[in-house]
């Protein structure tokens, strides 16, 4: 048995392909967990950014500077009512959450955080991570459907609507990307994920930078794709407030609802992977051509380390700067302890094995969390489009483009 | 690696197919018949898998349960289905159905019983890594022109429908 566990950490693959089912269930676990705290992180993070965009506080009464706010929305969501509209189709309507959590979590198996850290390593990966997340759409059609209700119903024909139509452009897109993986020496190419990152390692540039304008104007075209794909502002409107309450969750409430925001979020996180993955060179840390050399990989390796300490310190001016009445000492206790929780990670963090084990994720995660941060700044800058601007920027815009660089991007790849 | 109890997913995902077909045929509400459909889909997709063609079940995904289901769906929503399901759901269309099912058993029957001589036994294990490939190969090279046929009549379709649904172009 335990032969078993640790004959696995010498066969540098992910579990799946080692076949190694213990450890398959550790990953799993591990990325799950991680996407839902990850998730309550930008939920909270959300709130403070937008409310700091717009001169406001934000969440500061639970916890110092609202750090706990997240877990109080979530005990008050598990203890609110349940209600189920009455005139509701009780089945498809208990389903339709199900369906939504299940395709955004789903498609983590395949997200390469690391060239071995990965829960396995599909050779269609990208094709089922785009496959199984347009799953999500039949969630929003039957939540819609089953609320029997007229806000539900219009919101779910929009989002549905939106999400088929940006499909096709992003799809077009992620082929563009997928061509330039077989201009390696072998002429293959793939649709691993892993595969994607290691062409890119290979051929020594992101596809960001492939082909000049090229590469970028697709990754354009799939930066905006994804948030529409993924419902956020300005593409929001299946949820449009002042049109439609709250679109096609309208009549959901408590646990179920939770259930609506943590896969939207969770989808927001994968698709954002996906962009990482395909053009901005995946767990690969910056300049890995330029900064070459011993001392540059040492420094790169620290990095992780020394954000976490700063992360620690900014926690400690907090501490400094609380009030220093009684009332707040449990506060201050609670971020005095944060602080050094995070400091001993950044600590933990420099010993040489762990720093070589995390590095791949850890810049993966950072080119991650860049993309997370510009959801928040794109809602909190851009307004919403109507309808049929939106529908005109999808099909007479978006596709042609994506075409056009399809064509454009085969065409070097046979010349160069 | 060895697949993982392949006679229990075979078994497994065919019963999920069957049932889920005969939900669609029973339901009274057309919605609940497209849903079990999409589960009848999905359930193929991990048959393909099975056969060792995974880009298929990919495709089969996203096409049919991430494409055209949601197309069903959708016209289905925006039917009055009240008015539907008060309606009869079979005809009395029995000896035609019944024929065409005696005729469709007769086939499976014969090729349970004669299949070991009818098929080659033994077909080599085709390599689970290169099935996009050789699918890219064949359609862009053996198939090449019955390729660029479908592509052209489902481009007619699309022209088509653009006609009929627009009458100033």
């Amino acid at each position: 048995m335990l032969d078993y566990i640790t004959s696995y950490l010498s066969s540098n693959t992910t579990p799946g392909q080692a076949g190694n089912v213990f450890w398959a269930l550790v990953y799993i676990m591990v990325v799950f967990g991680g996407v839902s705290v990850a998730v309550m992180a930008m939920n909270w993070l959300e709130r403070k950014a937008l409310a700091h965009f717009q001169i406001r506080l934000g969440p500061m009464r639970v916890g110092p500077h609202g750090l706990l706010q997240p877990i109080a929305d979530a005990i008050k969501l598990l203890t609110k009512e349940d209600i189920v509209p009455s005139e509701a189709d009780k089945f498809v309507f208990w389903l339709a959450p199900l369906i939504i959590l299940c395709a955004s979590f789903t498609v983590y198996i395949v997200v390469p955080f690391g060239p071995t850290h990965a829960i396995t390593d599909l050779n269609i990966g990208i094709l089922f991570m785009l496959g199984v997340s347009s799953l999500s759409v039949l969630g929003v059609v039957m939540a819609g459907w089953a609320s029997n209700s007229h806000y539900p119903l219009i919101g779910a024909l929009r989002s549905s609507a939106q999400m088929i139509s940006y499909e096709v452009a992003m799809g077009l897109a992620v082929v563009s990307a997928i061509l330039m993986t077989s201009l390696n020496a072998t002429g293959t190419g793939t649709l691993s994920m892993i595969g994607i990152v290691q062409a890119q390692q290979s051929q020594q540039m992101w596809f960001l930078f492939k082909f000049f304008p090229l590469g970028f104007i697709a990754f354009g075209i799939f930066a905006i794709a994804m948030v529409a794909e993924t419902n956020r502002a300005p593409f929001d409107l299946p949820e449009a407030e002042s049109e439609l309450t709250a679109g096609f969750h309208t009549e959901y409430s408590g646990l179920r609802w939770s259930l609506f925001m943590l896969g939207e979020y969770a989808a927001m996180i994968a698709v954002s992977s996906i962009a990482v993955t395909l053009w901005v060179g995946g767990w690969m840390r910056p300049f890995p051509n330029w900064l070459t050399g011993e001392t540059w990989d040492l420094v790169f390796s620290l990095i992780p380390g020394f954000l976490f300490l700063g992360l620690a310190f900014i926690a400690f001016i907090g501490v400094a700067r609380m009030p220093k009445h009684p009332y707040f000492r449990v506060q201050t206790i609670g971020l005095a302890g944060f602080g050094a929780v995070l400091g001993l990670i950044g600590l933990v963090l420099f010993a040489p094995p762990v720093r070589d084990r995390i590095q791949d994720i850890f810049w993966f995660c950072a080119k991650v969390a860049v993309f997370m941060y510009l959801y928040i700044w794109y809602r909190a800058t851009f307004p919403r489009y109507r309808f049929d601007q939106l529908m005109r920027v999808g099909w007479k815009v978006l596709l042609p483009v994506s075409i056009g660089v399809l064509i454009l991007t085969a065409i070097m790849g046979v010349l160069f | 690696m060895q697949p993982v109890a392949t006679t229990f997913f075979f078994y497994f995902l065919s019963g999920i197919t069957v049932l889920s077909g005969i939900l669609v045929i029973t339901r009274n509400n057309a919605v609940h018949s497209a849903l079990a459909l999409i589960l009848g889909l999905l359930a193929q997709a991990g048959l393909y898998l099975m056969l060792y063609a995974p880009f298929v079940a990919g495709v089969q995904i996203i096409l049919y349960a991430g494409g055209i289901m949601v197309l069903f769906l959708f016209v289905i929503m925006l039917v009055n289905l009240e008015r539907a399901q008060k309606e009869e759901q079979f005809n009395k269309q029995w000896l035609v159905g019944l024929l065409a099912a005696v005729a469709l058993g007769g086939l499976l029957f014969a090729v349970y019983v004669k299949g070991g001589t009818l098929f080659t036994e033994h077909i080599a294990q085709p390599v689970e890594n290169s099935n996009t490939q050789q699918i890219g190969v064949m359609l862009y090279g053996n198939y090449m022109f019955a390729f660029e046929i479908a592509s052209l009549l489902l481009l007619v379709a699309i022209i088509g429908a653009v006609v009929m649904a627009k009458k100033r172009i």
